[in-house]
C-alpha cells in the first residue's frame, strides 16, 4: 500500500516452515515473504494453526522444519526475549500487579533506558491510544476496550520491526470492534510499521489488510490482495471461506484467448472470459459471486449462455439488499444478491416466482480443486 | 468506589456472618476474657490457685470486691524479668529464621509442582500431605532417634566422610529449626502452590516478549503475583511457631526456653496462674501485629480486584 513491497528482500520470509505436536502438524510448510511496512493478515477458521505461526515467529514454540528469516538472518536460535518483535496477546495478558504505566514501561526497563526517556515514551504512547490520565490505574480496573489498548500500547512502544496481533479484537463487541478496525490501519499507516494480524473473521482481514495469508489445516493455501484473493480465489474452499459462492459443476469443452467454454451435463454451456490452464475434458467448477448473478422476471434476450431458469424458493431482506435463493430447473440452487437501490414498496419478484438468472462471462472463475 | 452501590445485606447474608461470628465468641472471645481475668490477679495458695475470685452469688457488692482486688502486678512481673523478655525476643527470632527457610524451600518445591503436568499435581500435593497421616508426636520422636549422637544423621556425615567425629544435633537451636521446618512445611508449600497454580503462563511469554529473560521474569512477574501466597505462608507458620511448645521442649537445650515453654513452666510447675495467663495476653498482643500487617496487605489487595 506504501510502495514498500517492491523492495527486493522481504523484512521477512518463511521458508518451509513446518510445526507438528506430536504426529499432527499445525503448521505445514508455510513459505511467505511480508514486507517492510506492510498490513498482512493471517485468515482461516479456528484451529488450523495461525497462532501456532505467530508463536513460532515470536519464538514461544520451536520449528520442526524450515526457518524463519528477519532482514535475511535466520532467528531460530534467538530466544524470545532477544527478538526485535512483539506481540499483542489474545488474552492480552496484562500484568495484574502493575499499573497501566508500570505495563508500558515493562519493556522498556529492559532495554536499561533512562527513566527520564522511559517516562516520556511511556506517556507519548498513553497519549497515542488515548488513554491519557489512566497511566495509574490497575488493568482489571479497565473496561475491555482500554484493555486492548493498553495491550497494544505495551507492544508499541517497543517500536517493534514486527508487530503481532493474535485476534486483536475477538474480546470487543461488534461497534467498538469496527472502529478499532479503522484505529489500527490508521496506526499501523501514521507509524509505519509492519503488522501481521491474526483473525478467523474474513471482513476484518480485508477491511484492514493490504495483503491476506488464507490458512486451511495448517497450509496457506492462497496469498493476495484483498481484492484477489475475493475475485480470483485459487479453490472452492478459498472461495467459500471469503464469502458466499455459486459453484457450478461441469468439464472443460474449449479454452483460449476468448476464455473457456464449459459444458455442464445439469446447467448446459457456461462461458468464462478467463482461459483455463487445463485439458479438455478436466472436470472443473464455475465460481459465481451472489452480487455478480442477476434476477430478471422474463427471459433474457440474446445469448443464452449463463442464462438458468428456476423458481425463487426464498427471500432474505438484509436491508441494503436483498437475497433470492432459486432452485434452478436442472435441479441446482443458486443464490443471487440483488442491491435495493430504490425503496421497494412492492417487491416486483415473489416467492415461487418463475425468474431467470444470467451472469457475465467475467463473472464467473474457474476452479480445478 | 465500592460501597456506594452494594447490595443492602439480607437477612440470610446475615445468618451466614452469625456463625462465624457465634463460633468466634465461643472459642475464642470467651475464653480470651478468662484468661485476661485471671491475668489480672494475683497467684494464692488455694483452689483455684488465684485471688481474687468473682462471687456472682454475692450480687452487685461480689462484683465490686472481685473488681477492687484486681491488679496488673503479673504484666509488671513480666516488664521486669528479663527472663520473659529475652524468652520472647528466642521465640521471635527463631520463628523468624524458621519461616525464612520455610519460605526458602517451600517456594521451589510448590512451584515445582505447579510446572508438573496436571495428573502429577494431585500426587505431588499428596505426597506433601502424607507425613501429616502419621501422629505428630511419634514424628518427633522418629526426629530425635535420627538426630541423636548415634544417630542416621551422623551415621550419613561420617560415612560421607564430611564430618571426622559424630557432631551435636540434639539439644540445640539448630535442632529446633529442624524440627519446625519439617513439621511446618505443608502450611507453606500449600499456599504457596494454592497461588502459584493459579498463574497465567501467557504472563511470564509477555514478558519475554517484551525483552525480559526468563530468570528476571521470576522476579518481576511470578514472585509478585505470588504475594498473598508468600504472606498466608509465612503467617500460617510464623504465628504457631512462636508459640510452639513440644518441638523446642523435645528437641531443644534446656537453657534457654521459648515462650511456649515458659508459660507451661509457669502453669505446672510454678502453679503461678496469674503470670501464665499474662504472658498468653502478651504473647496474643506481639502476635496480633503481623496479623494486622497481613490484613491490611489483603485490603489494598481487594482495592485492586
Ligand atoms: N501446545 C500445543 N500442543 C498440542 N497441540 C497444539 C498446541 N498448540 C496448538 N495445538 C494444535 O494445533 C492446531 C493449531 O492451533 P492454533 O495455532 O492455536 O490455531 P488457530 O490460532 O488458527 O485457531 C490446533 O489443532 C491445536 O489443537
Ligand atoms: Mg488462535
Amino acid at each position: 500500500m506504501n510502495g514498500s513491497s517492491d523492495k527486493t528482500r522481504p523484512l521477512l520470509r518463511f521458508e518451509g516452515v513446518v510445526k507438528r505436536f506430536g504426529d499432527v502438524p499445525a503448521v505445514d510448510r508455510v513459505s511467505l515473504d511480508i514486507h517492510e511496512g506492510e498490513f498482512f493478515a493471517l485468515l482461516g477458521p479456528s484451529g488450523c494453526g495461525k497462532t501456532t505461526l505467530l508463536r513460532m515467529l515470536a519464538g514461544f514454540e520451536q520449528l520442526t522444519e524450515g526457518h524463519i528469516l528477519l532482514d535475511g538472518q535466520d532467528i531460530g536460535d534467538v530466544p524470545p526475549h532477544r527478538r526485535p518483535v512483539n506481540m499483542m496477546f489474545q488474552s492480552y495478558a496484562l500484568f495484574p500487579h502493575l499499573t497501566v504505566a508500570g505495563n508500558v514501561a515493562f519493556g522498556l526497563k529492559q532495554e536499561a533506558l533512562p527513566k527520564s526517556e522511559i517516562e516520556s515514551r511511556v506517556s507519548a504512547m498513553l497519549a497515542l491510544v488515548r488513554l491519557e490520565g489512566y497511566g495509574g490505574r490497575k488493568p482489571q480496573q479497565l473496561s475491555g476496550g482500554q484493555r486492548q489498548r493498553v495491550a497494544l500500547a505495551r507492544a508499541l512502544v517497543k517500536r517493534p520491526r514486527v508487530l503481532l496481533l493474535d485476534e486483536p479484537l475477538s474480546a470487543l463487541d461488534r461497534k467498538l470492534r469496527e472502529e478499532t478496525r479503522f484505529e489500527l490501519v490508521e496506526l499501523q499507516q501514521r507509524l509505519g510499521l509492519t503488522f501481521i494480524i491474526v483473525t478467523h473473521d474474513q471482513h476484518e482481514a480485508m477491511i484492514m489488510a493490504d495483503r491476506i495469508g488464507v490458512m486451511n489445516r495448517g497450509q496457506l493455501v492462497q496469498v493476495g490482495p484483498p481484492s484477489e484473493v475475493y475475485e480470483q480465489p485459487n479453490s472452492r474452499w478459498v472461495a467459500g471461506f471469503i464469502g458466499d459462492i455459486n459453484l457450478i459443476e461441469g468439464r472443460v469443452a474449449a479454452t483460449g484467448p476468448q476464455g473457456t467454454e464449459i459444458k455442464s451435463e445439469t446447467a448446459g454451456r457456461l462461458h468464462a472470459a478467463q482461459p483455463a490452464d487445463v485439458s479438455l475434458g478436466t472436470s472443473v467448477w464455475l465460481a459465481v459471486r451472489p452480487e455478480k448473478v442477476s434476477i430478471a422476471a422474463h427471459a433474457p434476450e440474446g445469448s443464452q449462455t449463463n442464462v438458468f431458469a428456476g423458481k425463487v424458493a426464498d427471500i432474505g431482506y438484509l436491508g441494503n439488499s436483498s437475497l433470492y435463493k432459486v432452485k434452478l430447473d436442472n435441479g441446482l440452487v443458486m443464490t443471487a444478491v440483488v442491491a435495493n437501490r430504490t425503496r421497494l414498496l412492492e417487491r416486483p419478484i415473489g416467492r415461487y416466482d418463475r425468474v431467470w438468472l444470467s451472469f457475465p462471462s467475467d463473472a464467473g472463475v474457474v476452479l480445478t480443486r | 468506589m465500592s460501597g456506594t452501590n452494594r447490595p443492602r445485606r439480607g437477612w440470610g447474608a446475615r445468618l451466614v456472618i452469625l456463625i462465624p461470628a457465634l463460633w468466634l465468641a465461643v472459642f475464642f472471645a470467651v475464653p480470651f476474657l478468662i484468661v485476661l481475668k485471671i491475668s489480672l490477679s494475683q497467684s494464692a495458695i488455694a483452689q483455684p490457685p488465684y485471688t481474687p475470685v468473682l462471687d456472682l452469688a454475692a450480687g452487685w457488692q461480689g462484683l465490686k470486691d472481685w473488681a477492687a482486688g484486681l491488679s496488673l502486678e503479673s504484666y509488671a512481673l513480666l516488664a521486669s524479668d528479663s527472663l520473659y523478655v529475652s524468652s520472647y525476643l528466642r521465640s521471635l527470632q527463631i520463628a523468624a529464621l524458621s519461616t525464612a527457610i520455610l519460605l526458602l524451600i517451600g517456594y521451589p518445591i510448590a512451584y515445582g509442582i505447579a510446572r508438573a503436568p496436571r495428573r502429577m499435581q494431585a500426587v505431588l500435593v499428596m505426597a506433601i500431605v502424607l507425613p501429616f497421616l502419621t501422629a505428630f508426636l511419634i514424628r518427633i520422636y522418629a526426629l530425635v532417634t535420627i538426630l541423636q549422637r548415634e544417630g542416621l544423621l551422623n551415621d550419613a556425615l561420617l560415612a560421607l566422610s564430611l564430618v571426622r567425629e559424630p557432631l551435636v544435633w540434639l539439644s540445640t537451636d539448630t535442632a529446633i529449626v529442624i524440627g519446625i521446618v519439617y513439621s511446618y512445611l505443608p502450611f507453606m508449600v500449600l499456599p504457596l502452590y494454592a497461588s502459584l497454580e493459579k498463574m497465567d503462563d501467557t504472563l511470564l511469554e509477555a514478558a519475554a516478549d517484551l525483552g525480559c529473560p526468563w530468570w528476571k521474569a521470576f522476579w518481576l512477574v511470578t514472585v509478585p503475583l505470588s504475594a498473598p501466597g508468600i504472606v498466608a505462608g509465612a503467617l500460617l507458620c510464623f504465628i504457631p511457631i512462636v508459640g510452639e511448645f513440644v518441638i523446642p521442649d523435645l528437641l531443644g537445650g534446656s537453657d534457654a526456653l521459648m515462650i511456649g515453654q515458659t508459660l507451661w513452666t509457669e502453669f505446672f510447675s510454678n502453679k503461678d496462674w496469674p503470670a501464665a495467663s499474662a504472658l498468653a495476653v502478651a504473647l496474643l498482643a506481639i502476635l496480633l501485629v503481623p496479623i494486622m500487617i497481613y490484613q491490611h496487605i489483603q485490603m489494598r489487595a481487594l482495592e485492586h480486584r
